[in-house]
Order: C-alpha cells, then structure tokens, then sequence
C-alpha cells in the first residue's frame, strides 16, 4: 500500500528526505497521500501550501501544486489561492510554530472567516528546524532550548484555538493511530469550511532529546498509551484527562463558507447591481 | 484456488535505522543491522503492516504476490 502511494504522490527524485531518523513528520506526510488516495479528485485540483519548518518540508516532496511560503505565512497564501480559484482543493501543511505563534494571526482569522481550507498541523511541540525552542504548544515546565529551566507559558490546545476560533471541522490524530488519522483527514478535505487536524507528532532530535522521552519508538509508544478518543473523553473529568491526548473528532458545524458567501455577493453584480 | 499472500519488502537505501518498526512488530521478524532494518525471519510475519504504516521513510513495505 504504502509503496504504491508513494510511487503515485512523491518527487521520488526527492527521497530519502531530510527528516531524522525516526521523525514523526514522514509518517503524516504519507498519511496525507493516502487520505487524498481515498477521495475522488483530480491531483491537478489540489493545491497543497506549507509555510517554513521541518514540517512544511513535506510541499518539496509531494507531487501536486505546491507552493512553499514563508514562516508563518501559509494560510495568508492559500487564502489568496483559494478567493481566486474556489473550485481547487487547497490544504496547509504546517507546524505547531508556523500555524500558532508567526502564523497565529492568520490562523485564527481564516478560521473566523470558515474559508474552504483544510489544515493539517504536525504538531511536534517544538520548533524543530531551528534547534529545539519552545513553541506554542510545548508543555507548561517542558524544556527546550530556549527554555532551559522549563517553559513557564500555558500552552495552547490547536484543536481549542481551531474550535473557538470559528473552524467548522476540528479534530486531532497522530502518527500512532495511522488509520484513524487518515480518516479524519479525509473528512476534513471534505469538509466545506475551514477544517483543522491537529497531528501529533514526534520530534525525537529536540523535543524527546530535552525532555527525556526516550528515542522514537518509545514516543509513539507514548501516543498509544495516552490516547483518549474523542467520545470516550466527553465522559471524562478534566483530572482523569490530565497527561491525555485526545483523538478523533472533537468540533463539527456547518456554518455558511465564506467562497460562498463572497460568491453571492459577486452574482449581485452579474448584468448590473440589483 | 490461489490465495494472495503478503510478501515483505525492504528498501535499505531509504531505512534511516530509527527502530520503530522492530518496536511495533508483533513478531520478531524484524532487527537492526549496521543502522539498517533487516530481516531476521519473514516465515513469522502476520502481514499486520504495522512497519509499513509506522515507517516514516517508507522504506519497509507488504506487497501482495501471488501464492499457491
Ligand atoms: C520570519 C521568520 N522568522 C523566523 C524564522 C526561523 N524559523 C524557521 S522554522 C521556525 C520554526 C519551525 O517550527 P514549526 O513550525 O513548529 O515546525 P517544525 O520544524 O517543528 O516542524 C523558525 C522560528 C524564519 N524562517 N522566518
Ligand atoms: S528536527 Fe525534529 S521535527 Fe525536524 S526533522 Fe528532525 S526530528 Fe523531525
Ligand atoms: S521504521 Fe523504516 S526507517 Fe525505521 S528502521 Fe524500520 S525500515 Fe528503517
Ligand atoms: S507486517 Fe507485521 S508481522 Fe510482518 S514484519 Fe511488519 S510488523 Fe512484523
């Protein structure tokens, strides 16, 4: 299976890639080939953006339109990509740092808007690329190096920010759970409305290095061992979820798409204003 | 009738030696070698295709093959 999606979806003259060895992000990037595999569309339709981070690599080594930006500046771009082309399918790859601290402002409000976007964020809880500083996302007294007494910041919840921001489909899966998260990205691409996947993943070089969580078998082990799914987790108290990640599902409405809504308002304009 | 079994590849030159599919197979198929995967003995694997899924460098893989 995997063979065939990667012979299918990949520069092959780009491989092995740059990831580390045991890096979560390869196992995601694969994740998405096998998700867009599943769905009927044309690979020319889909117009796939990533910002900057060991994460937003992947847009080098997946053969559809792609377009690498700037840190932080995914959403902004596939934004404008997707005002102009509403008939593509146009999905972010970004990191927890590009998508929450560069690029939490354009986050946010794309998700306000509900503009027809899918997010898939490989969540690592770490800057990677740059060495091991803490982002949005490390842990509360976790350590990075930028953080070498331990982080005193309340961390951020991608799939909370994605909720009360406004997006319409929200969910979270991880390198552990392969099927389940490739479900969940197949129904956020076909989500109308912006959809957000937190992915985590695992950064054995920095954040398993500083934080002592052992080499990359052992923090997928981890995902394993701590996953709570979704609908189990809405009987559970806040303390009995403490230390847990949660999969699956966790926010879906279908509030009105803002390609929709910027349509109508151009149809005004069709044979003079009315 | 011929049934379809699961044969078990490996593409040493994309293997970057990480482990995870020797932590995640069910069965001792698998070791590392000199920073490599290797297979120690392929008439124990299930097929699961949990290296396959874990893999992040796409280097260990089932395809199916014709059986008798
Ligand atoms: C404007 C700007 N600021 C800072 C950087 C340096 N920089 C590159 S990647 C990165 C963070 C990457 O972290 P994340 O998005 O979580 O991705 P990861 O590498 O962990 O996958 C930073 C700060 C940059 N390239 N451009
Ligand atoms: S630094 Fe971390 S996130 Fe970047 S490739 Fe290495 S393991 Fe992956
Ligand atoms: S999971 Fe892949 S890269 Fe890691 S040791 Fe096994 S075959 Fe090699
Ligand atoms: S398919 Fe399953 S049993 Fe066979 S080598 Fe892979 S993990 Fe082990």
């Amino acid at each position: 299976m995997t063979h065939e999606i990667i012979e299918k979806y990949f520069r092959k003259d780009m491989m092995p890639h740059i990831f580390c060895p045991g890096c979560g992000h390869g196992v995601l990037m694969k994740d998405i080939a096998c998700a867009i595999d599943k769905l009927d569309v044309d690979k020319d339709k889909i117009c796939l953006v990533s910002g900057i981070g060991c994460s937003s690599r992947a847009t080098g080594y997946m053969d559809f339109n792609t377009i690498h930006t700037t840190h932080g500046r995914a959403i902004a771009v596939a934004t404008g990509i997707k005002m102009a082309n509403p008939e593509l399918m146009v999905i972010v790859i970004t990191g927890d740092g590009d998508a929450a601290a560069i690029g939490g402002n354009h986050f946010i409000h794309a998700a306000r808007r509900n503009i027809d976007l899918t997010v898939f964020v490989f969540n690592n809880n770490i800057y990677g690329m740059t060495g091991g500083q803490f982002s949005p996302t490390t842990p509360t007294d976790d350590y990075g190096t930028t953080a070498p007494y331990g982080n005193i910041d309340q961390d951020f919840d991608i799939a909370d920010l994605a909720k009360y921001s406004g997006a319409t489909f929200v969910a979270r899966g991880s390198v552990y759970h392969v099927d389940k998260t490739i479900r969940l990205m197949e129904r956020a691409m076909l989500h109308k409305g912006f959809s957000v996947v937190d992915c985590m993943s695992n950064c054995p070089t920095y954040y398993g290095r500083k934080n002592h969580k052992g080499k990359a078998p052992d923090m997928i082990r981890w995902q394993k061992d701590n996953a709570v799914d979704s609908k189990k987790a809405e009987t559970m108290t806040d303390e009995e979820l403490t230390g847990k990640i949660i999969i699956g599902e966790t926010h879906h409405d279908n509030r009105e798409e803002y390609t929709a809504k910027y349509q109508k308002i151009k149809d005004r304009f069709v044979g003079g204003i009315k | 009738m011929a049934s379809t079994l699961k044969t078990l590849f490996v593409d040493k030159s994309l293997c970057k030696g990480c482990g995870i599919c020797v932590a995640f197979c069910p069965k001792s198929v698998l070791n590392i070698s000199n920073e490599k995967v290797n297979i120690i003995d392929e008439t124990l694997c299930i097929g699961c295709g949990m290296c396959e899924k874990l893999c992040p460098d796409y280097a260990i893989y089932l395809n199916e093959k014709e059986g008798k």
